[in-house]
């Protein structure tokens, strides 16, 4: 993209300043999102992992594992969410995960002959049924799934949250 | 090959997610590798020709499971896929070093091909509209790479009616799973011909017919088109113009028309009305262009009106119960046309590329006289004008004439006509395009133009060859029968599609 | 009958797409033919009375990891659920890709109105 460097108006999310001039919403809100944040997280993490149980599975995780981020966004200015996770960083997580899933469906060629096979559920590692080891790749499937999408919509959000008027302004 | 059928998904789908991370440090890297894969896909598909089957992904029978198909109008889609790709991406190398973030464009470059590939070989109703969808998206952030402001603009027009005929495709889905229960597409053919057409089968094919239309840029879907092409950098719109346009289009709706639902007279005549629409509101509009790309996006118009009359008029002898022959006839000319367009039409769309990083401008009034500066580039329009016009012996002749006569062969003696009177206007406004660009006087500010260097013109070049020998494809009985007869083969077996794939079904694991 | 609500639901996104001269309206009104197909993607798997395709272990055969068949006649069809997800999801691609653009439009036309965006012509 053509871009020229310019001056970095406030983005949207920034109008939050309090009376003394700090970034983010109200003493409470910090707090609170604070200790809700890894609750969050937490949330996100288990239905990820039981997506082969319970509905939800790799994409839903991923939603509430991003929605974590974004309220640390909200709650206390776009510049703390991009320290705690930077941007290239997230674009790595990002590209990471779907290779991993990518790796989980050709390691099914290797390992049993036909693309997306369920080879550990066949062969290697049925497990029981209706416990958190089973149903072989699924699970594994689920977690690249909710890497990608949680810093897939991170890195979204962050990028929309600018809003630039004239010139245009750097993001990589 | 059979089994190596994924790997026209999986190649650019892994490595579309690899070249990010090579990032800015590998540059050199991330370039070497995207054009190793193009190549790769180039090489595989032309190792498909001749070879058909189904790959199950997963092991799962299929009627649970998705299923990968190869046949004859997959194949040749796939080589004109691989054709066109590899020589924009070739071309890319050098001309997107104007813009910044290049290893996004590589990214989003492999994404839409990985989609089109993907469209094509699918033999499920719902993955064809899931590759559809990446691919699309893919192009809608291509369309708008530079972002300035008539890009941005041109894009958001192309994403919004490209969203919308989307939808309309999801809901004939919709519909179709509703009244079949099946999605693989030879369960629902057979489950079509079993229970007859009702009234919510007849508006889903209503509303696909619609949403590939839109895809396909028929008028009077065609609003988005020549906004976007110009719009978008140059080997971009050789790809949009080349091949997204056929495979997300022409291949769909050949696909539900003639394999699907199986032909009848009502939708052979509006493919036709459609076809003859497009052709001459393309070609009339084009004529008064003074934007280079502008004009070549209008031509496009025009073109899918070829093919699409070609397809229509078979899909109308073989609904009237007409021959055989003659209906394969006229669908050998769309078909042959449609891979001459790609070819002709995207090399066209590099010449322009090239013309405009050499003189940053495409506006027909600026130019002039490039034709001792940029001899390549000039030769090489030529060559694709020539073939776009209909000019033995190069490629759109045979093409252009097979249709006619097919037309001629149905009865539809008007509709030859008109094929004639656009191919003259065509011809016309080609000769403008070469008066304007490259005859009559240099302007002083383009004094200091050179030659495009060296790997744009080895692409516009291998473009520029495959336009002289594809006659041959027509000409010489053995390729014609390797290379084009199956895909018509397909087309006018139509219904039978669904029995054979029982059939390979039943001998799974004896081919290779 | 309901089938005939979700389509009205689509032809008012529709409208809202074709109609309307705000950017951002238009989006809501792609969004909303987004929501009418997914609407009716999930209808078409339903059945009445049927349970939720969750299966639990009051479901397995006593002793035996098979699911009863009286659960499979009675729950819904899955498989349209299946569809809407992989829907929704690339609806959101889309979204975020159109959002996009329009914020980068407004940064360079000053305007949201389509009718003063308006440079290419012919």
């Amino acid at each position: 993209m053509i871009m020229e460097q310019g001056q970095q108006n406030p983005g949207i999310l920034d109008k939050g300043r309090t009376s003394n001039g700090a970034k983010g919403m109200t003493v409470i809100v910090k707090t609170v999102a604070s200790w809700v944040k890894v609750l969050i997280f937490l949330f996100g993490i288990n239905i990820v992992l039981f997506g082969h149980l319970t509905p939800g599975g790799g994409f839903a995780g991923g939603v509430i594992l991003a929605s974590s981020y974004v309220l640390l966004m909200l709650a206390f200015g776009r510049e703390f969410a991009e320290e705690n996770l930077p941007l290239p960083l997230a674009s790595k997580l990002d590209c990471l995960g779907a290779f991993m899933f990518a790796l989980i469906a050709i390691l099914g060629v290797v390992f049993g002959g036909s693309f997306f096979l369920n080879f550990l559920f066949q062969k290697y590692l049925p497990g029981q049924a209706l416990h958190l080891v089973s149903a072989g790749i699924i699970p594994l499937c689920n977690i690249a799934i909710g890497l990608k999408v949680g810093a897939s919509l991170f890195l979204v959000v962050l990028v929309l949250s600018v809003s630039c008027k004239g010139t245009d302004c750097r993001f990589e | 090959m059979i089994k190596a059928l994924p790997a026209f998904v999986v190649i650019p789908l892994v490595t579309a997610f690899v070249l990010p991370v090579l990032g800015r440090k590998g540059k050199g890297a991330a370039t070497v590798l995207a054009n190793l894969a193009t190549m790769a896909l180039l090489v595989l598909a032309v190792a498909s020709i001749g070879k058909s089957g189904i790959y199950e992904v997963g092991n799962w029978s299929f009627r649970v499971g998705i299923v990968l198909v190869l046949d004859g109008l997959s194949s040749l889609l796939l080589l004109a896929i691989g054709i066109v790709s590899t020589a924009a991406m070739l071309f890319s190398t050098r001309y997107m070093e104007q813009y910044t973030a290049k290893s996004k464009y590589l990214s989003l470059f492999m994404l839409m091909v990985a989609g089109m590939n993907g469209l094509v070989i699918s033999g499920d109703i719902f993955n064809v509209f899931v590759f559809l969808e990446i691919a699309s998206l893919a192009s809608y952030a291509l369309v708008g790479f530079g972002c300035e402001e008539e890009e941005l603009e041109a894009s958001f027009k192309y994403m919004v009616l490209g969203s919308v005929a989307s939808s309309f495709i999801l809901f004939g889905i919709a519909l179709i799973y509703g009244n079949t229960a099946s999605l693989n597409m030879a369960c629902v053919s057979e489950a079509i011909q079993r229970s007859g057409m009702n009234a919510g089968l007849a508006f889903a094919l209503a509303l696909l017919i619609a949403g590939f239309g839109l895809k396909a840029a028929l008028v009077p879907f065609h609003a988005w088109l020549p906004d976007a092409h110009p719009s978008a950098p140059a080997p971009i719109s050789a790809m949009l113009s080349g091949v997204l346009i056929k495979s997300l289009g022409v291949y769909a709706l050949a696909r539900v028309v003639f394999n699907i639902y199986g032909v009848s007279v009502a939708v052979g005549w509006v493919l036709i009305a459609l076809a003859i629409l497009s052709m001459v509101v393309g070609v009339f509009l084009a004529v008064g262009q003074w934007d280079f790309k502008r004009l070549l996006a209008y031509h496009s118009i025009s073109q899918m009106g070829y093919v699409v009359l070609g397809i229509a008029i078979g899909a109308l002898i073989l609904a009237q119960g007409g021959s055989v022959a003659w209906a394969s006839l006229a669908i050998l000319g769309g078909l042959f046309h449609l891979v001459n367009h790609a070819v002709f039409k995207s090399l066209l769309f590099l010449a322009s590329g090239s013309i405009q990083m050499a003189t940053g401008t495409r506006n027909l009034k600026q130019l002039g006289g490039l034709a001792q500066r940029m001899p390549v580039t000039r030769a090489t329009c030529a060559i694709a004008s020539a073939s776009i016009a209909g000019v033995p012996p190069f490629n759109g002749f045979w093409s252009k004439l097979i249709l006619v006569v097919a037309a001629v062969q149905a009865g539809l003696l008007w509709v030859a006509a008109v094929t004639v009177l656009v191919s003259l206007v065509t011809l016309i406004s080609f000769l403008k395009v070469h008066r304007y660009v490259f005859l009559g006087d240099l302007p002083e500010n383009l004094h200091q133009t050179r030659e495009s260097s060296g790997l744009m013109l080895v692409s516009m070049g291998f473009l520029a060859c495959l336009c002289v020998l594809m006659g041959l494809l027509l000409l010489v009985p053995s390729l014609k029968e390797t290379i084009l007869d199956p895909a018509v083969k397909v087309l006018t077996d139509g219904l039978n599609y669904s029995r054979w794939m029982m059939e390979m079904q039943a001998a799974r694991g004896k081919i290779l | 009958m309901l089938y005939a609500l979700c389509f009205l639901l689509f032809m008012i996104g529709l409208y809202c797409a074709v109609v309307k001269k705000n950017m951002v309206k238009i989006v809501i009104g792609l969004a909303i033919m987004e929501y009418a197909v997914n609407l009716f993607l999930i209808m078409l798997g339903y059945r009445a009375g049927g349970a939720a395709p969750i299966i639990d272990r009051t479901y397995l055969e006593a002793g035996t990891d098979k699911v009863t068949a009286s659960f499979i006649n009675a729950a819904v069809d899955p498989l349209p659920q299946a569809l809407v997800l992989t829907s929704i999801v690339i609806s959101l691609g889309s979204l975020a890709l159109i959002i996009a653009m329009c914020i980068r439009i407004y940064g360079k036309y000053g305007t949201f109105d389509i009718t003063e965006i308006r440079r290419l012509k012919g």
